[in-house]
């Protein structure tokens, strides 16, 4: 049984394993710690049980109890358990996602772990766990979003990685007269749409014009907002995604690319576990960033960084601010992102990113080649009432193009609500 | 008898039917049947897309073992026997008095009572959503299984007490007087007299709402959450999401999920129907 | 002794009232928690209806602001409408229940055994059906879609994926289970259908519809009307079935009132407890016109009965 790792048991599992810089200034806990956690792909699940299974060994006194839910359930989930039966530590994203939870003050502040040294090493995204200065959780990962495609078709075609929307079209035309659809993806969840959208909508009126759109200060009903949809509308109307995409999650849009029907998918860097175990290796799966649209536009780019958080009503909060810190330390970070694990990035600053094709070339692009300024995603950036709104009207876009007057209207209607509160 | 017995008509009529009849279920059965193919097959055969074919080799051992073994269903399962089985033992107490009272009292506000408990029955559950959540949460047993029966009873104390007053309705009443005209008290009439003969509308009762409440899903969803407490119904969409495109993994813990009603319906058939059809028949 | 002369008179005030009482206090533990956690929430709902709440802070009194909004909300207007459908479509289980128990009620050897395992689907929880429906209409690999393609058309989107056709398939995911409840239901009710009547009707020279239609329907009529109850009360819970088969997508055109209500009473975003009261409260006033109609037949035979 995997969601009770009984300390005793851990003891002896874990034994010997290296002691870290928190396990030797750290005085051994005890008492409970219950984890609710959403890592449920079979990866970061690992990922989830083994970090409990090291602290455990650190405070064999401590009995932890560890409960994975579903990604796409926990989201519906966590108001209801942090208002009814908190656990200690919960999982959650970083940013605006977290604001209604703030606001209603259900997230303990936890400015205190981020006290000296740590928040230089964890500088790059205390902005996005920081409101009104207090912080409000920790950061454990986050990842690079772009394009991941299948390099021995791009090969066979004789095409190259695109740097504009000409040469992204053209490709795509190319693997459509070969019967290749372009673009796998799976929008039965919704988000996958909302990806699409950030990055045509970046690269269309830059970053400055998704924060304000996301944040309210800009109509839906718009020029370029119209300019968006309409670059999208070309990808549409050319055929270039698969279909059916609306049946599937993410996951299951996967053997499309995975069997060779689709040439790319545009994706988060979690996605690259599940394609290497579907067999694809660097021979045949390879990166690009998005490419430019509008011209001199600088690039923003997706970096949605993945974090742990205290409840207010949690029972056991000095061993959750234990947990805590021992996510954020250098080393636990370089562990469990490396590219047997997560395959992310780490927060911290000391942590050594793994030496992965993808999460060099994500780390190089994240640090040198946005200067647009890195985004959270469109579902941690908009109001997540906002977001469900906007991502249902990506979708029914996306399967009827034609309806784009009346699902811009209905998202006017919709903000003046939501932003109002 | 209509339609007209089989029997009746010619050889080639009997024949064809006998032979008609294992065709159309199968038909009927075909999304089960699919199930329990994909729940024997090899990853590999999805992998290759190759859905409905014979197995390639047979895998069930490994895939049921790896739902037994290897993921949450066993809890899960453990968690909904503790939410089914108490629940079952509450509605019998409590419907076999209030339809005792209902079936054996004339008193004015019989009927109303009696209607009240119907209209209940009936209602959409989203109605109570809200305050029973709060009502939960309010007096800390949110999150727990106790929290979850409580309501279970409750609610389903509607449906019981519909059945057992129609089932005591039908039993003679002369009984009852002649144990009056001896003298003893009415709770040793019900406890004596009553009871032992509503022993098969109990038997018939306790297997629908074991199969009800197995297989409740929204209260589920609304009164508890995690593998501590959950039932089957819940952590099925959980292991499905840890498995996704898994197919054979699902289907076997699709089909471990089901058994247990199923089990149970074919055990107690005879009063599993009884059950279902009280009041369609007068 | 003084104690048995004040227990005396008690014990008479009970044995005299004894008839009385009895029933109170049988009918107290049940009464007391079907009416706490049944009754008196149907009217905290309508109560919270009017409100603002978010289920923690302050709740703020907006009147029927809750329910202005409805009639604007095209998610509601969506659902309304799937209901609808929802409430008629699944009335076709109990013509296809009893279809099917025409067909099975004969005296052959095995019959048991096939009736048994044509209500097999009804035993099975509504998660499992689901799940084994959305295979069945998966667009790439579904049996269903298969068979369709064999016959030349072609649903786009698949089942599940067209916005069009997603309703009805999950119509018909549900009527499978509800179709073997039906018949379970006629096949006990053809049980008792009296055999003279039939073999009186018979010699009329009344047969198939005819007799199915003036001599058989209406003695079937007690199955027909708890067929009829469980069938709507049936319609107008789908929850299971949406919540695991399309989550009311794509873009929310399989929302269902019910499934709407939960939606937006436990969201991620902020529980509109007061907003998805409304929604439960007009759920429940389409149900209240059902519940009326029950209790008044109901009525009417308990007046027949005594």
């Amino acid at each position: 049984m995997h969601s009770i790792i009984k300390t005793s048991f851990a003891a002896i599992v874990a034994a010997g394993i290296t002691a870290t810089a928190a396990h030797a200034d750290a005085h051994a806990l005890s008492g409970d710690l219950v984890i609710f956690s959403d890592m449920s792909n079979p990866a970061p699940r690992a990922v989830m049980e083994s970090m409990v299974e090291r602290f455990g060994a650190m405070h064999p006194d401590m009995n932890i109890e560890l409960t994975v839910i579903d990604r796409e359930a926990y989201k519906t989930q966590i108001r209801n358990f942090l208002t009814a039966d908190a656990p200690d530590v919960a999982n959650w994203y970083a940013a605006n996602r977290m604001l209604p939870y703030v606001n209603a003050g259900l997230f303990e502040d936890v400015s205190d772990i981020w006290e000296g040294q740590l928040s230089d090493e964890l500088a790059s995204t205390k902005g996005a766990l920081t409101i009104e200065g207090k912080q409000y959780g920790v950061p454990y990962t986050y990842y690079q979003w772009g394009v991941y495609y299948r390099k021995d078709l791009m090969e066979q075609y004789g095409l190259s990685e695109p740097t504009t929307w000409a040469e992204e079209k053209a490709n795509c035309q190319t693997y459509l007269d070969n019967g290749i659809k372009c673009y796998t993806i799976g929008t039965k969840f919704l988000w996958t749409a909302g990806g699409w959208f950030d990055y045509l909508n970046m690269r269309t009126n830059g970053y400055d014009y998704h924060a304000a759109l996301t944040g309210g200060t800009e109509n839906w009903d718009s020029e370029a907002t119209r300019a968006t949809f309409a670059n999208w509308r070309e990808l549409i109307d050319m055929g270039a995604f698969i279909d059916n995409h609306q049946t599937y999650s993410w996951q299951e849009a996967m053997p499309f690319m995975v069997n060779g029907e689709a040439a790319s998918y545009l994706m988060g860097n979690f996605s690259v576990a599940s394609f290497r175990e579907g067999g694809l290796d660097d021979s045949k799966l390879d990166f690009y960033q998005f490419p430019e649209i509008t011209a001199g536009i600088a690039k923003g780019e997706d970096a949605p960084t993945d974090t742990f958080h205290i409840p207010s009503g949690a029972t056991n909060k000095e061993n959750a601010r234990a947990f805590l810190k021992f996510v954020v330390s250098a080393d636990n970070q370089t562990l469990i992102n490396n590219g047997e694990n997560l395959g992310q990035l780490p927060v911290n600053s000391l942590s050594s990113v793994d030496d992965d094709k993808f999460l060099n070339e994500g780390f190089a692009m994240l640090s040198n080649d946005a200067p647009g300024g890195v985004a959270q995603f469109f579902d941690r950036d908009a109001p997540a009432e906002m977001a469900a709104v906007a991502m249902e009207g990506f979708q029914e876009f996306m399967l009827f193009p034609d309806n784009l007057d009346d699902i811009l209207a209905r998202l006017d209607e919709a903000a003046v609500d939501i932003y109002a509160e | 008898m209509f339609p007209t017995p089989i029997k009746k008509r010619t050889r080639g009529w009997q024949i064809g039917y006998q032979a008609m009849i294992p065709v159309v279920l199968i038909m009927w059965l075909l999304p089960l049947l699919a199930v329990m193919l994909f729940s024997i097959k090899p990853e590999a055969d999805f992998v290759a897309g190759d859905y409905w074919s014979l197995p390639s080799s047979l895998e069930g051992f490994k895939n049921y073992g790896k739902v037994f073994f290897e993921s949450d269903m066993p809890r899960y399962m453990w968690n909904s026997i503790r939410i089914t089985v108490p629940t079952v033992i509450g509605c019998m107490i409590l419907s076999s008095l209030t339809g005792f009272a209902l079936g054996v009292y004339k008193f004015k506000a019989n009927l109303w009572i009696f209607f009240m408990f119907i209209a209940g029955n009936f209602v959409p559950f989203q109605i109570l959503m809200i305050p029973v959540r709060d009502l939960t949460l309010d007096i800390g047993l949110y999150n727990t299984v106790t929290g979850l029966v409580l309501f279970h009873v409750a609610f389903q104390t509607g449906f019981c007490t519909l059945f057992m007053r129609n089932f005591i309705r039908a039993l003679p009443f002369e009984l009852i007087e002649a144990a009056r005209v001896e003298g003893i008290a009415e709770w040793r009439i019900f406890w004596y007299v009553v009871l032992p003969l509503m022993k098969p509308a109990l038997a018939a009762m306790a297997v629908l709402i074991f199969t009800f409440i197995w297989n409740d899903y929204f209260w589920a969803v609304v009164l508890t959450q995690g593998s501590e407490t959950q039932p089957v119904t819940a952590g099925i969409t959980s292991f499905n999401a840890q498995y996704r495109a898994a197919y054979h993994l699902m289907s076997a813990g699709s089909i471990v999920a089901a058994l247990p009603p199923v089990a149970m319906f074919f055990l107690m058939q005879k009063h599993f129907i009884a059950g279902l059809t009280l009041g369609a028949v007068k | 002794m003084p104690a048995s002369k004040y227990e005396q008179p008690k014990r008479s005030w009970y044995k005299r009232n004894e008839i009385a009482v009895t029933p109170i206090l049988f009918l107290l533990p049940g009464v007391f928690f079907f009416a706490v956690y049944v009754i008196y929430p149907v009217f905290q709902s309508f109560n919270i209806s009017l409100y603002k709440w978010d289920g923690l802070g302050e709740a703020e009194f907006i009147g029927l602001k809750n329910y202005q909004k409805l009639l604007e909300d095209r998610a509601f207007e969506t659902s309304l409408w799937n209901n609808l459908k929802w409430l008629v479509l699944y009335l076709l289980a109990i013509p296809m229940g009893l279809f099917i128990s025409l067909f099975l009620n004969q005296k052959v050897t095995g019959i048991r055994l096939y009736k048994s395992l044509f209500f097999f689907p009804f035993v099975i929880s509504q998660i499992v059906v689901g799940l084994v429906f959305s295979w069945f209409y998966d667009p790439t690999f579904g049996i269903f879609t298969k068979m369709l393609g064999l016959i030349g058309l072609e649903i786009k989107g698949g089942v599940l994926g067209n916005p069009t056709a997603v309703t009805y398939g999950i119509i018909a995911a549900g009527l499978w289970p509800q179709t073997a409840y039906c018949m379970i239901l006629y096949l006990t009710g053809l049980n008792s259908v009296d055999p003279e009547q039939v073999e009186a009707a018979r010699l009329d020279g009344a047969k198939g519809w005819k007799m199915l239609w003036y001599v058989i329907i209406p003695q079937l009529k007690p199955a027909t009307f708890i067929a009829f109850v469980v069938t709507i009360v049936g319609a107008l819970r789908s929850f299971d079935l949406i919540s695991i088969m399309t989550r009311g997508g794509p873009f929310g055109q399989s929302r269902v009132l019910s499934y709407y209500m939960f939606e937006k009473a436990l969201s991620e975003y902020g529980f509109r407890m007061g907003y998805g009261a409304a929604i439960a409260v007009v759920l429940f006033m389409i149900m209240l016109v059902f519940i009326a109609y029950f209790l008044w037949s109901m009525y009417q035979e308990e007046k027949g009965a005594h």
